[in-house]
């Protein structure tokens, strides 16, 4: 089986963001960049499968020369080659991200494309769905875990409620959740290993895609501060706060 | 030009949360001088449809295809049915429904999609929270079409309409695409209220151990009718389910109280909660992170800490 999967870079997910004082971006000075959670979920399913059942995990990435750095993690946890395809973050939306993906999966024709379920830096939770829908292919979001079979993919998704559990015919799109496994540590020697794997790079012009955006970001702000710290010595003291101060009691 | 709400439906009724996206779309509509309507889609939504006139006129997309919510199959439905109603924007309340299906739609109909809006500018300009709440990104959308999610803790629930809307079977025909299909789902049981809905959330971290710790926040739970919710360590532990974790990647609220309890406050657990009214946080490390957000912190064992404070709170209430 072949599969498709995404390795975005993001921000260090633990890191504290702070908004530029002039409102156009965040500071980068000292800012550290990871492969984004869910994408090392993604990863984890995907080489998974092929290692019972054989085949060939792609790994593909959409971002700034520093975005190979992230997909040579994927290549190291077990990927056999990557895809750089050359664009900044204030170059994309969700949809221009999906617009390329789709583009990307038309050429390499997997049976499964698997991504995250989200970027934990935009946090939009979309183009997992809109890939689906360019390509006019089923999808399972937020899975938990995935079955694969010849021709179709049994996952069960994390929703609202309960487990949900689907069953897709192949070619298919799955969005991964934390739940789905534990992703594994590259070794020393696989990531040496990663570093002579092939990477191809490619531009949207090349991939024949609209750069046009749908959505633009005009600014950045910090959220509202919570006044928040205040410590009470014991139990009769914070009841009395939340029935006499607070008064939800 | 009309804005179309899609109503969420469970077990036949209409979901309260929809209501918050109806907040949405009047405050969006007044700014754009559009009308705002409501569309029911599903299999036996009849009920539903009913409940959801007495917040505008109604669009009602009924058919088998729909009984179960596979996105593709949804997605042609909704897509069409803004169409035929001549809806400029699609929006809904941000929920695992909603965040599954209305990309898709976006996709359809050729817009641009804005997840989680927390706020309408006057200058019709979207906020959204990026980078787990620790950013709000001023954004705009540039088809002439638009897709939304809102966050329910930002919206109130609407109130009903002057006079309830009509409700009219939409022209849409339905076609289950035969790509995906439902096998089984296994709810998750809980005689608490839910998350979202809940005035009073008592929350627990890895702090609690196992199933049998967990058990110090019941009596809590009880003696506010509160919901429960968790961290992420705590679901991935299979302590409880997981539609209970509470943060960046789970469920936002923002209760009248939220109580945190043995956990320590990461960047994605605050993401979830910090928009509550009063937030309590017990913890025995006066260092952790949770006592920044709190109004109201005590440094202790929650094993020692609830018990008192349940006891404590009934002689209060009594008193
Ligand atoms: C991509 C990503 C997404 C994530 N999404 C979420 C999310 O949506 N929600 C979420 O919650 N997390 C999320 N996380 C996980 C998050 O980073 C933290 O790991 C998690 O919130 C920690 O859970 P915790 O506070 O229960 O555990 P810990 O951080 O281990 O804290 C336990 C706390 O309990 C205290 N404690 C221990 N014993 C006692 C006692 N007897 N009495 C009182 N206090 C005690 C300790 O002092 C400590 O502060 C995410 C992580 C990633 C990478
Ligand atoms: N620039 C990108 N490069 C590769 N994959 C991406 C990119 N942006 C988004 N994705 C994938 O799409 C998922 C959802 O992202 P988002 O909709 O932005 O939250 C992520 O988890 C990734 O799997």
């Amino acid at each position: 089986m072949k599969i498709l999967v995404t390795a975005k870079r993001v921000t260090d997910p633990d890191a504290k963001i702070r908004v530029k004082p002039d409102g156009t971006g965040i500071e980068t000075v000292g800012l550290e960049y990871k492969l984004n959670p869910f994408c090392e979920n993604a990863v984890e399913a995907a080489v998974g499968i092929v290692e019972k059942g054989g085949g060939e995990v792609v790994a593909v990435t959409i971002g700034n020369d520093d975005a190979v750095n992230n997909l040579r993690t994927a290549l190291a946890m077990g990927a056999e080659r990557g895809i750089h395809v050359k664009a900044t973050d204030d170059q994309l939306d969700s949809d221009l991200a999906a617009r390329l993906l789709a583009k990307v999966f038309e050429r390499e024709k997997p049976d499964l494309f698997i991504l995250g379920k989200q970027a934990v830096d935009g946090d939009s939770n979309q183009v997992g769905q809109l890939v689906a829908e360019y390509l006019g292919l089923p999808q399972a979001c937020f899975a938990s875990k995935i079955e694969v079979a010849p021709g179709k993919a049994t996952v069960t998704r994390e929703i609202d409620g309960g487990l949900e559990t689907l069953e897709l015919a192949l070619p298919a799109v799955i969005t991964a959740d934390l739940r789905l496994n534990t992703p594994r540590l590259p070794t020393l020697p696989n990531v040496l290993k990663a570093k002579r794997k092939p990477i191809a790079a490619v531009t949207p012009a090349e991939l024949g895609v609209d750069t046009a955006l749908k959505v633009a970001t005009v600014a950045y702000e910090a959220p509202p501060q919570r006044k928040g710290g205040m410590k009470v010595k014991t139990v009769a003291e914070l009841v009395d706060k939340l029935k006499n101060e607070a008064k939800v009691l | 030009m009309s804005i179309l709400v899609i109503a969420e439906v469970s077990g036949g009724k209409l979901r309260k949360a929809t209501l918050n996206a109806v907040t949405f779309a009047r405050q969006l509509a007044a700014a754009r001088g559009d009308t705002v309507a409501i569309g029911v889609l599903g299999a036996g939504v009849g009920g539903a449809a009913a409940e959801a006139a007495a917040f505008g006129p109604v669009h009602v997309v009924d058919a088998p295809a729909l009984a179960t919510c596979t996105a593709g199959t949804w997605a042609g439905a909704v897509a069409d049915l803004a169409g035929a109603v001549g809806a400029n924007a699609v929006a809904a309340t941000s929920s695992t429904f909603s965040r599954d299906l209305l990309p898709r739609v976006a996709a359809r109909l050729g817009a641009g999609m804005v997840s989680e809006v927390v706020a309408v500018t006057p200058d019709g300009r979207f906020k959204r929270p990026m980078w787990a709440g620790n950013v709000v990104a001023t954004v705009e959308v540039k088809t002439p079409k638009a897709v939304f999610t809102v966050r329910s803790t930002e919206f109130a629930l609407a109130d009903p309409a002057g006079a309830p809307g009509a409700v009219a079977a939409a022209a849409v025909t339905v076609a289950d695409d035969g790509k995906a299909k439902v096998v089984s789902f296994a709810p998750t049981v809980s005689a608490r209220p839910d998350l979202g809905e809940a005035k009073v959330v008592v929350s627990g971290g890895r702090g609690l151990k196992d199933k049998e710790g967990w058990k110090v926040l019941d009596p809590l739970a009880d003696l506010f009718g509160a919901a429960v919710g968790a961290t992420r360590a705590v679901v991935d532990a299979g302590i409880v389910p997981n539609d209970l974790q509470v943060g960046q990647t789970g469920k936002v609220v923002a209760p009248n109280l939220y109580f945190a309890v043995a956990l320590s406050g990461a960047i994605q657990h605050i993401a979830g909660m910090k928009a509550s009214k009063v937030i309590v946080a017990i913890n025995k490390d006066e260092e952790a992170p949770i006592f920044s957000v709190a109004d109201y912190g005590l440094v202790g064992d929650a094993f020692k800490v609830v018990p008192e404070m349940i006891e404590e709170i009934k002689r209060a209430r009594a008193g």
